[in-house]
C-alpha cells in the first residue's frame, strides 16, 4: 500500500477524531507501546466472515499465534475458524518464491475448501520485499472463477484501528454492491409488516451477543442484508450497498464504510449501541426514524414498551444487590457512556471512565450521565488504572480483556468488556447477563482470601494501591 | 528408521507452529527482573502477549519497538536505542531481552548497533544487560527460537572459568518443553540429594501462576537471577533436559569447563532412572526414600495402565522435543504412534520410535488420523478442533493451552509425573469404550424387547403372566 493510501485511510472527516493532534493515531514509542498492528485490525474486522477462506500470506508469526482465538461466532459455515497461512520460509524470502506460493495456496484452498471467496492478508515481510499481492489475486480469481480479495494491511503500516479501516476500504472496494440482494422468501412475509433492509457495521457478533438482537429486528421486519461482520456469509456482505439504513455498531474504527456507502449509495448512517437498556431501544427508533415507515415506528414503540417492562422486572433482583457498588470503567470511544448508561440502570456507581479513544461528543455524553465533574481516564498504564482504583475506592474494574490480569494479581474484581470477552451483554437480554457477572464477581468470597495474610506469617505484607494504606475491600 | 516427510503442500492448514521470536521470548520470561522487547511492528508483540496471557493466565511483561512505515524504509536501528533507554528509565530491569523478527531480518536491521548506539548514549542505564537474539520467524520453531535465546544468554552473562567451586551447586538447562510444574520437579529431585539446583531458564518461579505481594510489575516476578547465570561456572556440574539445547550446553560447557549430563526429557522410568542415577553420581548420594517410593508406583502405574495404552493408536502433534518425550513414553507403553506431526525439522527425529514423522501442520495429523484410525491425539488446544472431527478425544500438551486451566503448569515429567500422565492417557482409553461389545439380538429371539431409539410398542403376549 502506498504511503499516499495511507494518508488518506487516516483522514477520516467523519470521525470526531480528525480535528485533534491525534488524529491518524500518533506514532507508537518504542518500549512503550501496547495494542496491535494494522495486520491484527484487518483480520478481526473481516474474520467473522464465515465462509470464506482467510488466508494469511506472510511467515508464521501473523497466523501461527493468533488463529483461532477470536470470541465471535458462526450460526453456520465453520471455514473462518480454519488457520490458512502461507508459513513462508527463508528460501521463499531469499529466493522470490512468495508470489508463488501465495498462487498456490489459493489453488489448494479452493480446491479443498470450496469457499465462497478467498480473501488474502497481506503483512510486514511479503509487503517489504514487494510481493503484488493484488496482482496474484486478480490472476488467481480469473484462473477459477472464485472472488479472491486482496487486504494490503501489513502491521508496520500502522495500528489496529488502520487495519479495521483497510479491511472495510476492501469490502467497499471489491465485494460491497457486487451482488443484488435475493428477494424476501414468501415464507418470511407478515401480514401488514413491511420489511425494511439495514445492516450493521461494526457488529463483531462476540459471544454470540447479536443473537440477542436479531429476534427482535425479525419481529419488526428489519432484515439485516449483512454485517461488517459478525456472523455474516460473503453473499450478504455483496448486497450491503442495499440497505435503507446502516448502523455503526459501538465503533468508530469502519466510519469509512458508512462515509464511503453514504457517498456512494446515499445510504444514511447512523452510530448506536446495543449496550444497555436505553441503548437499545434507542437504536432501534432511529431504525424506524431514519426509514420513516409509520407501521414501523409504531412497532417499535410497542416492543420497546413490552421489552422494558419485562425487562425491569426481571433486573429489580439484581439491582437490589448492585445498588452503591462503586465502578471504575475503562474502556473507550462510544462504550465510554453507552456502558456507564447501562451501569447506572443497574444502579452501580460510576466514578470514572476511560477515555482514551473518544471523541469530544463522546465527552459531553460523559458529562451529561456522571455530571460535570465526571473523572476521565486518559492514560490506561496499568499502574495509573490500579491507583486511580486505590484512590476512588473502586468495587471493581470493568475494562478490556488486556486489564485483567493486572486487575486480578492486585487483588481487584474485574469484569472483561472488549471483545475477548465470554459472556454476551448485548440487548436487553444482555443486561440480565451483565448484572448476573457483576455480583458473580462482586460477591464473591474470594477476595477477602486473597488480601489477608498467612496467620503465621505477620512479615508477608501484602502491598495494594499506591503505598496510601492498601486497598477499599469494599 | 525414522522416515521424515517434508513439507508437501504450498498452504498450512491449522498451523502448528509457532514463531521462533515468541519462543525466543517465553526464555527471557524464565529470568528474573527481566522484560522481553520483540523487535519488530507492534503486531508482533500484541500477538504474542495474547498467545501467553491466555497459556499462563497471567500478565505478560512484552514490550515492542514499535517499527512503522518509516522506520522500516529509512532504518529501524534508532527504535531499538529509543525503546531500551524507555524501558531502563522505566523500570531499570536487569536484563532486556531482544529478539528480532521476520519483520527487522528482512529489513537487515542491526540490532547489536542499536545496541552499541544505545549503551554510548546511556552509560547511566549500563547495570542493565541487553541480550540480543536473531529469531526471524521465517524459519524454525517455538523451540528453536527458545535454545537461541538461552544460548544467547549463556554467551553474553556467564563469566568464564575458573572460578571456585560452589558446594553442591548444579546447572540445569531446561528446554522449551518443560512445564513450570516439570521444572519444580525437576528441582524437587535434586534438592533430595542436597544439591542446590540453579535452572536455567527458570519458568517455575515466573510464570507459574502465583500472587505476588505487589500488586503490579512491570518486569517478571521471579525466573533465574542474573548472578546465578553469571556464575554458572561455580556449579559442580551441568544438567541439560532437552535436544534442542545442544549448542547452549556445548557453550556452557566451553565457558565454565564443567562436565555436563544431557537428556532429552524426563518422561518415563528409562528417562527419569537415568536422571536420578546422575544426580546420585553427583551427589554422591544413593537415592532417597521418596524418589524410590515414587519410583515404585510408577511401575504400578504401569501395570494398571498397560491393558488400556498397550496397542492405543496415538497421534502426536508439538515441537520436537516435546514429541519425542510423548513416542517414547508411547514406545515404553506398548502404544502405536500413527500420526506423528512437527512444524520444523530437528536432529532429534532422526531418534523417533515411530515409522514416520511429518513436518507438517494440524491438517496433516488430521489426515493422517483419519487414515490410520487414531484413538487418541495429544497436542495444544488448537488440536481440539481437528479431535472432534475425528471424533476422539484430546490429551493437551504444549503450546497455547487457551481452553484448559492449568494445563500450562501441568507436571509430566519424573516419576509422579509420569505415573499420572499414564493415568490421564488410561482414562481418555476408557473414554473411547474401545473393545466394547454392542448388543446383538438373535433373529430367533423369542421375546422381542424394546430398545432406545425403537418407537414400537411391543404388548406382552396374552401366555405371558401365566408362566412363573
Amino acid at each position: 500500500m502506498k504511503p499516499q493510501d495511507i494518508a488518506q485511510l487516516l483522514d477520516e472527516p467523519a470521525c470526531g477524531h480528525n480535528q485533534k493532534s491525534k488524529s491518524g493515531c500518533a506514532r507508537p514509542k518504542p518500549g512503550a507501546s501496547a495494542g496491535g498492528c494494522a495486520f491484527d485490525g484487518a483480520q478481526i474486522a473481516l474474520l467473522p466472515i464465515a465462509d470464506v477462506a482467510h488466508i494469511v500470506h506472510g511467515p508464521i508469526a501473523c497466523a501461527g499465534s493468533s488463529w483461532d482465538n477470536r470470541g465471535t461466532r458462526s450460526s453456520g459455515p465453520t471455514l473462518w475458524r480454519t488457520g490458512m497461512t502461507t508459513d513462508l520460509t527463508e528460501q521463499d524470502v531469499i529466493m522470490g518464491r512468495s508470489e508463488k506460493r501465495l498462487f498456490h495456496s489459493i489453488k489448494q484452498a479452493i480446491s479443498e475448501h470450496n469457499p465462497v471467496a478467498v480473501f488474502v492478508y497481506n503483512t510486514c515481510v511479503p509487503a517489504l520485499i514487494g510481493d503484488d499481492v493484488e496482482a496474484v489475486c486478480k490472476e488467481a480469481a480469473s484462473r477459477w472463477g472464485v472472488p479472491v480479495v486482496p487486504v494490503d494491511g501489513a502491521g508496520f503500516y500502522g495500528t489496529k484501528n488502520l487495519g479495521n479501516r483497510i479491511a472495510g476500504e476492501a469490502m467497499v472496494k471489491y465485494v460491497i454492491g457486487t451482488r443484488e440482494p435475493d428477494p424476501v422468501p414468501d415464507h418470511a412475509q407478515r401480514e401488514g409488516i413491511r420489511v425494511h433492509d439495514i445492516s450493521l457495521i461494526g457488529e463483531y457478533n462476540i459471544a454470540g451477543e447479536l443473537w440477542h438482537v436479531t429476534p427482535l429486528l425479525d419481529e419488526l421486519g428489519l432484515r439485516i442484508l449483512g454485517t461488517l461482520s459478525g456472523d455474516t456469509r460473503f453473499r450478504d456482505v455483496q448486497t450491503i450497498h442495499r440497505a435503507e439504513v446502516n448502523m455503526m455498531v459501538c465503533s468508530k474504527a469502519m466510519l469509512n464504510v458508512a462515509r464511503k456507502l453514504k457517498e456512494k449509495y446515499d445510504t444514511p448512517w447512523f452510530e448506536g449501541s446495543f449496550y444497555g437498556t436505553s441503548d437499545v431501544s434507542q437504536a432501534l427508533r432511529k431504525f424506524a426514524e431514519i426509514i420513516d415507515d409509520d407501521s414501523l415506528t409504531a412497532r417499535t414503540e410497542a416492543l420497546i414498551e413490552r421489552e422494558e417492562v419485562l425487562l425491569d422486572e426481571r433486573l429489580k433482583p439484581w439491582r437490589d444487590r448492585l445498588k452503591g457498588k462503586r465502578v471504575l470503567l475503562y474502556t473507550g470511544g462510544v462504550k465510554s457512556w453507552s456502558v456507564v448508561a447501562a451501569l447506572q440502570d443497574l444502579g452501580l456507581e460510576v466514578v470514572a471512565t476511560g477515555t482514551k479513544k473518544s471523541t469530544e461528543e463522546d465527552k459531553a455524553r460523559i458529562r451529561d450521565l456522571m455530571g460535570d465533574d465526571a473523572l476521565m481516564i486518559e492514560d490506561g498504564n496499568p499502574r495509573a488504572l490500579l491507583d486511580t482504583v486505590a484512590k476512588l475506592k473502586a468495587d471493581i474494574l470493568i475494562a478490556g480483556g488486556r486489564n485483567m490480569y493486572t486487575a486480578l494479581k492486585a487483588r481487584v474484581p474485574f469484569l472483561d468488556i472488549n471483545q475477548e470477552r465470554e459472556f454476551a451483554y448485548a440487548g436487553y437480554e444482555g443486561m440480565v447477563e451483565l448484572a448476573r457477572q457483576l455480583a458473580l464477581s462482586l460477591e464473591s468470597p474470594i477476595w477477602d482470601a486473597v488480601r489477608k495474610p498467612a496467620p503465621w506469617d505477620i512479615s508477608s505484607d501484602v502491598v495494594l494501591g499506591c503505598g496510601e494504606g492498601g486497598m477499599s475491600h469494599g | 528408521m525414522v522416515e521424515i516427510l517434508k513439507r508437501s503442500k504450498p498452504l498450512s492448514v491449522n498451523p502448528l507452529k509457532s514463531s521462533q521470536t515468541i519462543g525466543a521470548a517465553l526464555a527471557f520470561l524464565g529470568l528474573e527482573r527481566t522484560i522481553p522487547m520483540l523487535h519488530g511492528s507492534q503486531g508482533c508483540t500484541a500477538f504474542g502477549k495474547v498467545f501467553f496471557v491466555r497459556h499462563f493466565r497471567e500478565p505478560i511483561p512484552l514490550q515492542t519497538t514499535a517499527m512503522d512505515q518509516i522506520s522500516t524504509v529509512m532504518g529501524s536501528d534508532e527504535n531499538v536505542t529509543e525503546g531500551l533507554a524507555t524501558i531502563c528509565a522505566k523500570s531499570a530491569p536487569a536484563i532486556i531481552g531482544l529478539p528480532t523478527t521476520g519483520l527487522s531480518e528482512t529489513q537487515g536491521s542491526d540490532v547489536r548497533l542499536g545496541i552499541k548506539a544505545f549503551r554510548d548514549a546511556h552509560p547511566e542505564f549500563s547495570s542493565t544487560e541487553v541480550v540480543a537474539v536473531d529469531t526471524p520467524d521465517f524459519t524454525g520453531c517455538l523451540e528453536t527460537g527458545y535454545a537461541k535465546a538461552v544460548l544467547a544468554v549463556i554467551e553474553a552473562l556467564v563469566v568464564p572459568a575458573p572460578q571456585a567451586v560452589e558446594a553442591n551447586r548444579i546447572n540445569i538447562l531446561v528446554g522449551a518443553h518443560l512445564t513450570p510444574g516439570d521444572i519444580e520437579a525437576v528441582k524437587d529431585m535434586a534438592e533430595l540429594f542436597g544439591l542446590k539446583p540453579v535452572v536455567i531458564p527458570d519458568l517455575s518461579t515466573s510464570l507459574d501462576g502465583h500472587l505476588a505481594g505487589r500488586d503490579f510489575n512491570p518486569l517478571t516476578t521471579g525466573g533465574t537471577a542474573l548472578d546465578d547465570i553469571r556464575h554458572a561456572g561455580t556449579a559442580k556440574a551441568t544438567l541439560v533436559i532437552g535436544r534442542h539445547l545442544a549448542a547452549a550446553a556445548d557453550m556452557l560447557a566451553a565457558k565454565t569447563g564443567l562436565a555436563d549430563y544431557r537428556f532429552d526429557h524426563l518422561l518415563g522410568l528409562d528417562a527419569v532412572d537415568a536422571f536420578v542415577h546422575a544426580l546420585a553420581v553427583i551427589s554422591g548420594r544413593s537415592a532417597p526414600e521418596k524418589l524410590k517410593r515414587q519410583r515404585s508406583q510408577l511401575q504400578d502405574a504401569m501395570l494398571d495402565t498397560h491393558f488400556m495404552i498397550g496397542q492405543a493408536r496415538l497421534a502426536l502433534a508439538g515441537d520436537p522435543d516435546q514429541v519425542k518425550a510423548l513416542a517414547d513414553l508411547s514406545a515404553a507403553m506398548g502404544a502405536e504412534v500413527v500420526a506423528c506431526v512437527v512444524p520444523a525439522r530437528a536432529d532429534v527425529l532422526n531418534d523417533l520410535p515411530v515409522d514416520v514423522v511429518k513436518i507438517g501442520d494440524l491438517e496433516d495429523l488430521e489426515t493422517m488420523g483419519r487414515d490410520a484410525g487414531v484413538e487418541l491425539v495429544i497436542g495444544n488446544s488448537h488440536c481440539v478442533q481437528s479431535a472432534e472431527r475425528l471424533g476422539v478425544p484430546v490429551l493437551r500438551a504444549g503450546f497455547p493451552q487457551f481452553d484448559f486451566v492449568g494445563g500450562f503448569r501441568r507436571t509430566w515429567m519424573g516419576y509422579a509425573g509420569t505415573r499420572d500422565a499414564l493415568f490421564d492417557i488410561a482414562n481418555l482409553m476408557l473414554s473411547t469404550e474401545k473393545g466394547e461389545v454392542h448388543p446383538h439380538t438373535s433373529i430367533y429371539a423369542q421375546t422381542a424387547e424394546k430398545r432406545e431409539g425403537d418407537d414400537g410398542h411391543y404388548p406382552a403376549s396374552p401366555r405371558s403372566g401365566l408362566r412363573h
